[in-house]
């Protein structure tokens, strides 16, 4: 078991063509990936490294039956990109596009909240279940298959994570990178009860940062429902208050969002936190 | 992006929202001209003369002043213009004025606060709003919680009436002051969703002796993100006002953020690169910057983050960080090697590959044989920076 994806998920990349989308479509099929269509308007008819490319989304659900789909198409397309998703009954969509109007965002929440489908991102790296499925453009080879959620708002730092972990031995069940920017599809929250109830993952590695209140709502949940063992790093501890630090989301604004304030939230939840990025793998160690 | 408050106006004054008249103005005989202007014939007539900057606070530090004859904004704006501001907002190094508004001056009868801004966790806009206007909000929320309002908006519906009739109530507006809010309220909304902004502030919202409303200080930043629809607010970005390292980071598509300590980071990935910050912290050292050459590293990108880390004269050592993923370690190897030939830096360079081709790039450093530390692991790296300035 895994949470979100397995060997069995049948993917369509959106922007298949494009530099990212052929990139990490080839890297994703090289991992064992089921990528099974593309989209790209216009290049109906033609193939992708044997893999059909359809107009739209409607099309190549239809043709294929896939069920999740990854997008990498530019941030002025993506919103829309995501809503044609959500209407052709994908049920799980892995947004990597970075720099989406928050604007475009809310009206993606809208449409996500009147079905049933799950959206991770945007601004992520992806979602990866070790040894069987990679939707995204995480260097496949840090992973390992094993017992260890790992959920985080970084690209690079998750893969420093989960580098430590395999470097000691430490498989992962799945890993879920829910993106950087200020509304994203999936929280910290939707993960951890995911990872509750999955009968593979034994842990959980929270990664936060600095900004708005994800990592308290985590500790929340944590507090009342979580059953196994969480180890969380907080990025920006020494970040200056009111500068947004790269991701959209990472802004201290009026004294809300310090990392402090989310390392005691944690901390009181009974998550074992580490305040040195460099810890983390020793620190799922301790608690596993 | 941030906007200066004359900026602001003009794009609240373009959706109807009712502003007073002014000028912007860069030299004192310009701010003279300007009370001349705005008195029309009538002497004594008082003008505000205020400092642009980015930052609140500006009336406690003496950036707001008023004039009654065009000599005295002219003196008023020679003290001003040129000047740095230290407000509670600006930092320590306080932002310089390079721009004054003058402003014809109203009379007031009350004071009110209200802003737009998105709220992450519920994924809709936020309305905001106090009868306790003129102070900073967060003041307002320490002294008279329960005095302030604070309601979602959807894309959909916007500002419903029965939402600014409640706002109007609670600042004890009569129906005709009620209906210019709803107004009001209906124009910011508007201009929130036409500008892509992410905050619209205004505070004070003053009452004159005639009943009328009036936005008398406004603040708007809009969404970086949403600037491809609107070419035309790029040119209300104000260089100036930004440290001189971000500015020449941005015109380069990196993302940076300066600070005070003495190594520089140079970091793939936004979080990895606060993270390399919090642990050089943790080691004794002061983070000079924040710098994430984002997934796409390139040698370009490498160069030119070289070059702003090298211009700071505080950096006393450099801390490179690669998590390759995507982007492969010799890559940035190669990099880096171009980089130290062409600047020859003075200082102790120490850098961390780890990932994609670790082994090429470990090998295209060795081979270079330039003075360049190598490290394991990050943890490593952050020593040997800290190290490396003793």
């Amino acid at each position: 078991m895994s949470i979100l994806v397995n060997k069995d998920t049948r993917v369509i990349t959106q922007g298949i063509t494009g530099q990212a989308g052929s990139f990490h479509t080839r890297q994703c099929l090289a991992y064992g990936t089921k990528i099974v269509a593309g989209v790209v308007p216009g290049k109906e008819g033609q193939s992708f490294d044997g893999i059909p490319i359809f107009d739209t989304m409607k099309g190549a659900r239809q043709a294929t039956q896939a069920i999740a789909s990854v997008i990498y198409v530019p941030a002025k397309q993506a919103a829309a990109a995501i809503i044609e998703a959500l209407e052709a009954q994908i049920e799980l969509v892995v947004c990597i596009t970075e720099g989406i109007p928050v604007l475009d965002m809310l009206k993606v929440s809208a449409r996500l909240q009147q079905c049933r489908a799950r959206l991770i991102g945007p601004n992520c790296p992806g979602v990866i279940t070790p040894g069987e499925c990679k939707i995204g453009i995480m260097p496949a080879y840090i992973h390992k298959p094993g017992s260890v959620g790992v959920v985080s708002r970084s690209g690079t730092l998750t893969y420093e994570a989960v580098y430590q972990l395999t470097q000691l031995g430490i498989g992962q069940s799945t890993c879920i990178g829910i993106g950087g920017d200020p509304i994203i599809g999936t929280s910290f929250v939707d993960c951890l009860k995911l990872f509750n109830e999955d009968p593979q993952t034994e842990a959980v590695v929270l990664i936060g940062e600095i900004g708005g209140s994800a990592e308290e709502e985590a500790a929340n949940w944590i507090k009342q429902h979580m059953k196994k063992p969480v180890v969380a790093f907080i990025a920006g501890s020494t970040a200056p208050p009111g500068r947004r630090m790269g991701h959209a989301g990472a802004i201290i604004s009026a004294g809300q969002g310090t990392a402090e304030a989310k390392y005691q939230a944690l901390q009181q939840a009974g998550v074992k936190v580490v305040r040195s990025p460099a810890e983390i793998g020793q620190a799922v160690k301790s608690v596993m | 992006m941030n906007l200066h408050e004359y900026q602001a106006k003009s794009l609240l004054a373009k959706k109807g929202l009712p502003v007073l008249r002014g000028r912007l103005c860069t030299t004192p005989a310009e701010a003279a001209e300007a009370v001349r202007d705005l008195q029309g014939g009538i002497n004594g007539r008082i003008c505000v003369i205020k400092a642009q900057i980015h930052a609140g606070g500006r009336g406690r530090a003496g950036g707001i002043k008023v004039a009654k004859t065009p000599e005295e904004a002219e003196e008023l704006a020679r003290l001003m213009l040129g000047k740095t501001l230290l407000t509670a907002q600006t930092g320590k190094v306080g932002k310089v004025v390079k721009k004054v508004y003058v402003e014809e001056e109203c009379k007031i009868t009350g004071e009110f606060y209200l802003s737009m801004l998105l709220e992450r966790s519920k994924k809709c806009l936020l309305l905001v709003s106090s009868p306790a206007g003129g102070m900073e909000i967060e003041e307002a929320a320490r002294k008279m919680p329960d005095k302030i309002l604070s309601r979602p908006l959807t894309l959909e519906l916007g500002v419903e009436s029965g939402l600014s009739e409640a706002i109007g109530l609670s600042f004890g507006f009569t129906a005709p002051l009620r209906e210019q809010l709803l107004k009001l309220l209906s124009g910011m909304f508007q201009a929130f969703i036409e500008y892509d902004c992410s905050l619209i502030e205004i505070n004070p919202l003053v009452l004159t002796p005639e009943e009328k409303l009036i936005v008398l200080d406004a603040k708007c930043v809009l969404d970086d993100n949403g600037l491809f629809r609107h070419p035309e607010l790029e040119a209300l970005r104000d260089w100036d006002q930004e440290d001189p390292r971000d500015a020449a980071a941005q015109r380069l598509g990196l993302s940076y953020v300066g600070l005070d300590g003495s190594i520089g980071c140079l970091v793939n990935g936004a979080g990895l690169a606060m993270a390399t910050m919090d642990l050089i912290k943790q080691h004794g050292g002061e983070p000079a910057n924040f710098l994430d050459v984002g997934g796409a590293a390139s040698l370009e990108s490498v160069r030119e983050g070289f070059k702003i880390l090298l211009a700071d004269r505080k950096v006393k050592s450099i801390l490179v960080n690669i998590f390759g993923g995507i982007v492969k370690c010799d890559l940035i190897a190669d990099a880096v090697v171009q980089a130290v030939r062409e600047l020859e830096p003075r200082i102790p360079l120490v850098i961390r590959l780890q990932g994609t081709n670790v082994e090429l790039g470990r090998r295209v450093l060795a081979e270079s044989g330039l003075n360049i530390i190598t490290a394991e692991n990050m943890e490593q790296a952050a020593k040997s920076a800290v190290a490396a300035l003793k």
